[in-house]
């Protein structure tokens, strides 16, 4: 909270009960949705075939860190009525009423700019062009405009967080090429069987909140539909992409086993109805959400792998 | 007595200013370790090594 106490005789200062600590400002940064930005970021910075000197690669990774938390910030700032609202996220620090709203869009505006000059400074224009229209695209696209329109919200919304691995390549090449847009593809088309999966069991939290899931709008069994869908193209580019140049055989291996229980995992999700999914109160969809984050986390690092062992001569084709 | 009484304010914010405190010397130490690589590297260059200055 901002408040200031001033120190007047005969007046006693009264402690706040839910002072903001340094650990509520780091949570509106949403530090596991940076984990995943440093990692893939990280993957896409050491599969580009130019080296980087690693305090440049240290230095460029924490700025797009930086970035991606400056975004959160701002999400959080916009989204605090429908924060309160939810389950999942009523526990965020301005729905708890541990930081104001407007310290979030001040942190978030400032790590902003501060990120993406720093990571022009350290790397290239082109990777701080790239990471400003991440930030405005997840904060402006996403947050203000898409998630309370559309039921593609996640769908196109999805786009802010596959930019990572494409910002990490253009600080070490300077430029763009199919292979940054192969890893971009991969995360753009994991999105929405990802979020689509924790809408079926997180139920009545996006209904209670207002904001449009594929869920609210168009019913359960049509999520089921698309969830199969998504999942079917992911697998065909998943292991297409086994095939290029920032694939090889350990890629290939990891990309067949994942994406056949990937498959098998939306195709019961597919299969089953209401009635089946409440009597083991969501069991396969909420172990399809879990197998997502390991689908995803296995296949850059076996990306990494490829980009770790080419030197050797053993990564790639 | 102690010589220099501690409000109750700054007991209040110890771990925030701890945590901005440790956050800004990290910040200087990677703006600082930056700039080494950058001038050792011989003139003025970005991460793919174009030089982009003198």
């Amino acid at each position: 909270m901002s408040d200031a106490t001033i120190n007047q005789p005969g007046q006693t200062a009264t402690p706040m009960t839910d002072e903001a600590q340094f650990g509520d400002y780091v949570a509106l940064l949403k530090p596991r949705v940076m984990s995943l930005v440093v990692f893939t970021a990280l993957v896409g910075l050491l599969a580009a075939p130019v080296a980087v000197h690693p305090m440049v690669a240290f230095a460029a990774i924490l700025f797009i860190a930086v970035g991606a938390g400056a975004s959160g910030a701002l999400n959080m700032w916009w989204d605090a009525d429908i924060d309160r609202v939810m389950k999942r996220t009523r526990r965020r620090p301005i729905p708890a009423g541990k930081v104001e709203a407007g310290e979030a869009l001040g942190l978030g505006l400032a790590l902003s700019g501060m990120s993406v000059v720093l990571l022009a400074l350290v790397a290239n224009f082109m990777a701080a062009a790239l990471l400003a229209f991440t930030i405005f695209f997840y904060a402006v696209v996403y947050s203000m405009w898409l998630k309370r329109s559309t039921p593609q919200n996640i769908v196109i919304g999805g786009a802010a967080g596959a930019f990572p691995p494409v910002i990490g390549w253009v600080v070490a090449t300077g430029a763009m090429s199919v292979e940054a847009w192969l890893m971009f593809a991969l995360i753009f088309m994991w999105t929405p069987p990802h979020f689509w999966a924790l809408a079926l069991f997180m139920r009545s939290d996006y209904d209670d909140a207002g904001v449009p899931m594929l869920t609210v709008t168009h019913g359960r069994r049509v999520t089921r539909n698309h969830i199969l869908g998504y999942t079917v193209a992911l697998a065909v580019l998943a292991v297409g992409t086994g095939f290029t140049a920032i694939g090889g055989p350990v890629y290939l291996a990891v990309a067949v086993v994942l994406n056949a229980l990937f498959l098998k995992g939306a195709l019961d999700i597919w299969r089953r109805d209401e009635a089946a999914s409440e009597a083991d109160n969501f069991a396969v969809e909420k172990a399809f959400f879990k197998l997502s984050l390991l689908y995803l986390f296995l296949h850059f690092g076996a990306i990494l792998a490829e980009a770790v062992m080419k030197p050797y001569g053993l990564g790639g084709w | 007595m102690a010589i220099r009484v501690e409000h109750e304010l700054h007991r209040r914010r110890f771990s925030r200013n701890l945590g901005v405190g440790l956050t800004l010397a990290f910040f200087i130490a990677v703006i600082f370790g930056v700039t080494i690589v950058k001038l050792s590297s011989g003139p003025v260059a970005n991460a793919q090594g174009e030089v982009i200055n003198r």
